[in-house]
């Protein structure tokens, strides 16, 4: 089984879709000749040219609207946008036509736009390089919302996006394109060369959207993350030597909301954990839904470990971000709750 | 010209700057209620002056047309110049019919909406030949992107009356099955576009049809709609970047009716150039033409349309015209322009010039004209009688409520079906 890391993992994917399905383009700024500044387009202009993999200018508004129609005309674009941090421009696009396209108009248009976008921080980028906005677009209806946590997921979720007839919005944590990281930046970088989780099929094969992942099995308590914190969860679970069973959301929306609740149910404590800003983020959504469907069960407060609520600070990243220490901190609090 | 709104007047330079100190222009509106009106404004070049390029000309070499107005119909509904290409009477005789129909439409409509039948209605009145002309010079393969006073799109491209007025209804036979605010139509088998109420978002989607088509190797090219208050948006300018960057096939149209809402057209900087004009900045040829003169959109769209297909890329057209009506029934005109504004329009009615040119040229007699619009009102009527068959206000609505829940994804997930029959449980 060949080895990837998560870029070449989604560069397979476009990869392998472009080559099976014609009506698939993929535009973006710097995606074309120079293969984007993450590298993930690399090569696929060389091979599919230069229309079916385009260069854009720097207006991300016009790259949905564009894509937009371009999807109703019957192709199927797959739109980079360089820093999700540079997602607001397209807000209007995004929320108001893309998602809605299909239920204002009763099914007769529709148009299957991916949009692919590196979020996250980890990387020193600041506040205009680091941003999580994934919980404001959870808040939209009609739209898919799905993130990866390592190079397997990353190719058949981007697949299975791409193959998907509502759009879907597909966030990339950048600070696992190369390899998985723990939350401790001091340590010495990890690749992904000899993790399990980065042999990646060459061909095609679909992760399904809306199915979360048990990464870790425990019986003592469950964490339900997703992206980066998936990592830093396990070195948490790892230095606090708990039985936690870990649960990789996957897809945003749809929630696989079975699978988390059934842990709750059975382990009776539970911990979001994200790395967004925490007050209106996803992990609240996380809560409210756990809470109503497992209340019964519940030995302690359900507990969220997020960024704090504050712009990404450049200087403070290693405060700001929720490392494994918090992480830990948190877990210890639910099995001995005061 | 001075300002006409009586009041605090903005403070003189007498600042620590005296005479040097900055100080903002506000854009003037020619009349507000109470004065006499005032098209002093407005650049009018005399028909038949403006000429007629090649369809691969360059928008630089033609920048005479978006600043001038080309127009074909003179003041005694003569057609002149080089931008007449005579029409079959019977095809003027359609574009009269359909614009007359869609008038109709719109009247009885209005009205419907007096009675308190249906909640919103948004009128075209005045602004027939934008639509009607502009249909019948394109393909019934090419992609239309309207806004929400584009009614004579749907006219012309056949779709039935009766189907817009489900969707006024949101009755059983709504196209929208209920989602959608009044006039916010759309039709795939007329490939008409799925009007948003979002200002101007169909034009980067427009340009991004056509590219599609061309990739796919099609000769359907798209055309989009907005107004001139539109084109303030960065959807606009999107469109306009897209479509000249990769010289798409696309008709980028503005239509200028002077108001948008309570606000005119200097406020979305209609002051210092045309909105046609915009246009050459980007590469992309601009015509401004007039929008009351059905020979002339005819001509000049055909020109477009002629030169998308044959790859030289994008036209962006203004089309002068006025709004002769309200906004929306929600608005009252009265209050911020002279309330007979439009008698004074200098540039007519487009469904009255046509019918006088054609009477002119012997195709048409005053008494076929009254013949056909009565024709037409008992079309309307028909179709009314026919649309209240499928459900009526007083019914209430005559949707099954589950409809809320469909189409907001392809397959309904299971968060949503929960929510389907938490609501059916609540309504027993």
């Amino acid at each position: 089984m060949p080895q990837m890391n998560m870029i070449q993992a989604l560069n397979s994917a476009m990869d392998v879709m472009l080559e099976r399905d014609p009506s698939v383009i993929v535009m973006g700024e710097d995606v074309g000749y120079f293969g984007g500044v993450f590298r993930v387009t690399e090569g696929l202009q060389r091979k599919y040219g230069e229309h079916r993999v385009l260069d854009t200018p720097i207006a991300e508004g016009g790259i949905v609207g564009a894509a937009l129609g371009r999807g109703v005309n019957g192709l199927r674009p797959v739109a980079e946008f360089q820093f999700s941090d540079y997602i607001y421009p397209a807000f209007d696009q995004i929320v108001s036509e893309l998602a809605r396209l299909r239920y204002r108009s009763a099914g007769a248009f529709w148009s299957p736009v991916t949009v692919r976008t590196p979020c996250g921080g980890g990387i020193r980028g600041g506040q205009t390089h680091s941003q999580s906005p994934e919980g404001i677009f959870t808040h939209v209806c009609g739209i898919k919302v799905v993130m990866p946590s390592n190079p397997y997921d990353a190719k058949g979720l981007l697949i299975a996006s791409i193959e998907d007839d509502d759009p879907v919005i597909f966030f990339e944590p950048k600070r696992l394109y190369n390899g998985p990281f723990d939350g401790t930046p001091d340590k010495a970088a990890v690749a992904w060369k000899g993790d399990p989780r980065a042999e990646v099929p060459e061909g095609h094969y679909a992760v399904p959207i809306g199915k979360a992942q048990i990464v870790r099995s425990g019986a003592a308590l469950t964490i339900v993350t997703y992206g980066t914190m998936v990592h830093v969860c396990e070195a948490a679970v790892r230095d606090t030597r708990l039985d936690a069973e870990i649960i990789d959301v996957r897809s945003m929306i749809p929630l696989d909301v079975d699978t988390l609740c059934s842990s709750v149910s059975r382990t009776g404590r539970c911990l979001i954990v994200h790395e967004a800003t925490g007050f209106s983020g996803f992990g609240a959504e996380l809560s409210a839904t756990i809470q109503e469907r497992c209340f019964w069960d519940l030995e302690a407060p359900i507990e969220r470990v997020t960024g704090w609520d504050t712009p990404y600070p450049s200087a403070f990243e290693w405060d700001y971000f929720p490392g494994p220490a918090r992480v830990a901190a948190a877990l210890r609090r639910l099995m001995s709750p005061p | 010209m001075s300002t006409l709104i009586d009041g605090p007047q903005p403070p003189s330079a007498v600042g620590s700057a005296g005479a040097r100190a900055s100080r903002l222009h506000i854009p003037a509106v020619p009349a507000r209620p109470g004065h006499r009106s005032d098209f002093g404004y407005l650049s009018l070049s005399a028909a038949g002056a403006l000429p007629r390029p090649a369809i691969d000309a360059r928008a630089a070499d033609i920048g005479e047309l978006a600043a001038g107005l080309v127009r074909v119909l003179d003041d005694d509904h003569r057609p002149v110049g080089p931008w007449h290409l005579p029409l079959e009477p019977s095809v003027l005789k359609t574009g009269l019919r359909h614009m007359l129909l869609t008038r109709a439409f719109d009247r009885r409509m209005q009205r419907t909406h007096r009675q308190g039948r249906i909640s919103f209605y948004i009128q075209s009145t005045g602004e027939e030949a934008v639509s009607v002309a502009q249909a019948m010079a394109l393909r019934p393969g090419d992609m239309l992107f309207p806004s929400y006073r584009n009614q004579g799109l749907f006219v012309a491209r056949g779709v039935p009356l009766v189907d817009l007025m489900c969707q006024l209804l949101s009755n059983r036979g709504d196209m929208c099955k209920g989602r959608q605010l009044p006039v916010m139509y759309h039709s795939g088998p007329a490939r008409i576009f799925s009007i948003s109420g979002n200002l101007a978002t169909q034009y980067p989607q427009a340009v991004g049809w056509a590219m599609a088509g061309a990739i796919k190797g099609e000769d359907h090219i798209a055309a989009a709609w907005i107004g001139e208050g539109s084109s303030a948006e960065a959807d606009f300018h999107h469109g306009l970047l897209f479509a000249s960057v990769y010289r798409a096939p696309v008709i980028l149209n503005v239509v200028n009716n002077q108001w948008a809402i309570s606000t005119f057209q200097g406020f979305a900087g209609g002051e210092q150039q045309s909105f046609a004009a915009r246009g050459p900045g980007f590469g992309i040829p601009g015509i401004r033409v007039d929008g009351n003169d059905f020979l002339a959109v005819h001509a000049v769209t055909q020109w477009a349309a002629q030169r998308a297909r044959a790859n030289h890329g994008p036209t962006l057209l203004e089309l002068v015209t006025y709004r002769a009506e309200a906004h929306s029934t929600s608005d009252d005109p009265s209050r911020y322009r002279p309330r007979d504004d439009y008698q004074h329009w200098p540039l007519g009615d487009p469904i009255e010039r046509l019918k006088q040119h054609l009477i002119l040229a012997g195709h048409w007699t005053e008494s076929a004209h009254q013949a056909l619009s009565a024709q037409l009102e008992a079309q309307v009527d028909s179709s009314w009688a026919e649309a209240l068959a499928q459900g009526t206000p007083e019914q209430g609505c005559s949707l099954d409520r589950g409809l809320m829940f469909e189409d907001v994804f392809k397959d309904m997930p299971e968060h949503l079906r929960r929510q389907r029959d938490a609501l059916a449980a609540e309504r027993g």
